[in-house]
């Protein structure tokens, strides 16, 4: 038994972008323990993807191939890749951490006596055997985990921890693998996919956004965050529970599951810096975080800092604005 | 329908952390609690399912005795009883441990629908209630933002990244692991409150469940994260803070 086998994401022919990170997670794994690289993507009639894999240096490559997982169910995935898997036996498969990831991997980790180390942010070998990093308390501290059963390690690699840019390219076979599904082992019926509301703000756009979080503690404080923004000329944005409460529109929410910014500069006003925030807004080229605990994770990606009361610094930081600005 | 809700007690959310002398977890003296966010809403939800369709809800909770305070809230906002499951030290279990007890301990209870929350705010591993319907032999759905009755089972809609969602329909008995900020909580009233004391909680040594197996993962060592960006930290008065930073926003962002 050996190998990493690294399971890519993909929905409707489109790959899932996590999953070459996933891949590259999988490619520093297998070099660090010396074992063969495999990559396994599951659908039905995924050619032109098989074609892309085909194109990475890898050991082999797996098409899980049956009509029963084309649309994805966590009944049929789990089916499909626990055949795979016990084919292959390899020592660690590993996934993106996805949604849908985080809907069926717990569930194929436990066929195999598994649990799943989820959302690593990195990893190093120890002995011969992998220490995984992954966060506590929302990204406040760290810990490192290591699988003590026998069998496939199950690990999930989160968003933006390796870089797809590692990947070596070369050419590889892929295996077609045809699982045996039957209908009747898949209990839930999914519908289409939707979206809610039309997007009638583009905060993609923006140089400047001031984004709001609970730190705010009610609606009515939004507005001396509203005053920043004008006076920097910037659109506001919040982190998810200020949109759940209705304090501002969803459209205005910036993480995982609402917008991805990159402005020239964001400013985090009592936020603190949740991965699914981070993944939405790290990408800007400066970033300021207002908080009063020092010990945010907001402040691991932010340039410039202060910890202090938002309803003391902000409105300090609007009147300095002002003046500089001469408004 | 009966519903059954697992709540998990949690350290909260603006508690400043500590390493423990072992560097195994975190110091847990003067630390207050206070129920996992999503499972609040796991809560709300069926609570608001029971009053749509009838039927009892059930709270679940593993964990020392600080858990009775959260019990007795959950209790209070009017889940029906409750069981708790006494576990002295939850670290001493795995995902599957914990999964392990949490199912053994309802499965006799042939529920309709086990709610749990999407993820643990301390352990964040969004997977129990994954593992649970899997031990369970039933359907499940994840990140679920609504649930509606249907012919033969439920519809609800999963929340997908980037705005997107899905609706998906399953038989019934079922497990969802619910989303946070889908509805708005409740409080709990006077009446509520008086109530919860003469409301069943029926407690289970964790040893009775046989979940103390063997760990197939097991959590070394926690700390703080190394800084991996150099941040400036900005001190002095707001005001001078506030000068300070819109000098560098003028010469180094140049935003202004
Ligand atoms: C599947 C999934 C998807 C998600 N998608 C998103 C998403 O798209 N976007 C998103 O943002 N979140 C998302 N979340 C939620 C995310 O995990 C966090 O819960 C959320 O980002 C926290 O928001 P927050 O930082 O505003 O609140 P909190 O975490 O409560 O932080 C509030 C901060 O304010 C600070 N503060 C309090 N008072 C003051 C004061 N007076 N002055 C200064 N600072 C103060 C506190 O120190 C704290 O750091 C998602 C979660 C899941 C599980
Ligand atoms: N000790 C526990 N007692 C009751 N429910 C729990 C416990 N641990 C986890 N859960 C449930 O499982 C969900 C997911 O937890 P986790 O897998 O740790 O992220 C939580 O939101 C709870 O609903």
């Amino acid at each position: 038994m050996s190998g990493v086998l690294v399971v890519l994401e993909q929905r409707a022919g489109q790959w899932n972008r996590m999953s070459w990170e996933a891949l590259a997670a999988g490619q520093q794994l297998a070099a660090e323990t010396n074992q063969p690289l495999m990559a396994a993507v599951v659908g039905d009639g995924v050619d032109a993807l098989k074609g892309e894999l085909g194109q990475k240096k890898l050991a082999r490559g797996y098409a899980v191939e049956h009509a029963l997982v084309k649309e994805y169910t966590a009944d049929g995935y789990t089916a499909a890749l626990e055949q795979l898997v016990k084919k292959i036996a390899p020592d660690f498969v590993v996934f993106p951490h996805t949604y849908q990831v985080r809907d069926f991997a717990p569930k194929l980790a436990t066929r195999f006596g598994q649990g799943l180390i989820a959302d690593v942010i990195s990893f190093h070998v120890d002995g011969g055997k992998p220490v995984f990093v992954r966060q506590l308390l929302q990204g406040k501290l760290n810990a490192d985990y290591r699988q003590t059963a026998s069998g496939p390690c199950f690990v999930s690699i989160q968003a933006g921890a390796f870089r797809a840019d590692a990947l070596e390219a070369g050419s590889t076979e892929v295996e077609v693998f045809a699982p045996q599904i039957d209908a009747a082992q898949i209990r839930n019926k999914p519908g289409e996919l939707f979206r809610e509301s039309a997007q009638t703000v583009d905060l993609s756009a923006a140089p400047i956004i001031v984004s709001v979080g609970r730190g705010i503690k009610e609606k009515e404080n939004i507005g001396i965050a509203e005053e920043l923004a004008q006076a920097l000329g910037a659109e506001l944005a919040a982190s998810r529970p200020i949109c759940d409460n209705g304090w501002l529109p969803m459209e205005r929410q910036v993480g995982s599951s609402g917008q991805t910014v990159s402005p020239k500069l964001y400013v985090a006003v009592g936020i603190s810096g949740a991965i699914q925030h981070l993944v939405g807004m790290k990408g800007s080229k400066a970033i300021v975080a207002i908080n009063k605990d020092e010990n945010a994770p907001i402040f691991e990606v932010a340039d410039y800092g202060i910890v202090g009361d938002l309803f003391e610094v902000v409105p300090a930081l609007t009147k300095a604005i002002k003046e500089a600005k001469g408004i | 329908m009966k519903i059954i809700v697992a709540i998990k007690q949690v350290p909260s959310r603006d508690a400043n952390v500590k390493v423990n002398a072992a560097g195994k977890w975190i110091e847990e003296q003067d630390l207050n609690y206070e129920i996992n966010e999503p499972d609040a809403y796991a809560l709300e939800e069926a609570l608001q399912l029971k009053e749509k369709h009838g039927g009892e809800v059930v709270a679940l909770c593993a964990g020392p005795d600080r858990v009775s305070q959260t019990i007795r809230e959950a209790l209070a906002k009017g889940a029906d009883r409750a069981i708790h499951i006494e576990a002295d030290d939850l670290n001493a279990l795995d995902t599957l441990g914990v999964a392990k007890m949490l199912a053994a301990a309802v499965k006799a209870e042939n529920a309709d629908l086990i709610l749990t929350g999407l993820q643990s705010d301390d352990l964040g591993l969004g997977q129990t209630g994954v593992v649970m319907a899997e031990l369970l032999g039933i359907p499940h759905g994840t990140i679920i933002m609504q649930v509606e009755k249907s012919d033969g089972g439920i519809r609800v809609k999963r929340e997908l990244e980037d705005g997107w969602f899905q609706h998906v329909e399953m038989p019934l008995p079922a497990l969802l692991t619910i989303q946070s900020g889908i509805s708005k909580l409740r409080y709990a009233t006077l009446m509520g409150i008086k109530k919860a004391k003469t409301k069943e909680v029926k407690r289970i040594a964790a040893s009775e469940l046989g979940g103390l197996a063997e760990k197939a993962v097991s959590l070394d060592k926690v700390y703080m994260p190394h800084k991996q960006k150099q941040t400036q930290m900005i001190g002095g008065s707001p005001a001078e803070a506030a000068k300070t930073l819109v000098e560098k926003l003028k010469f180094e962002v140049r935003v202004i």
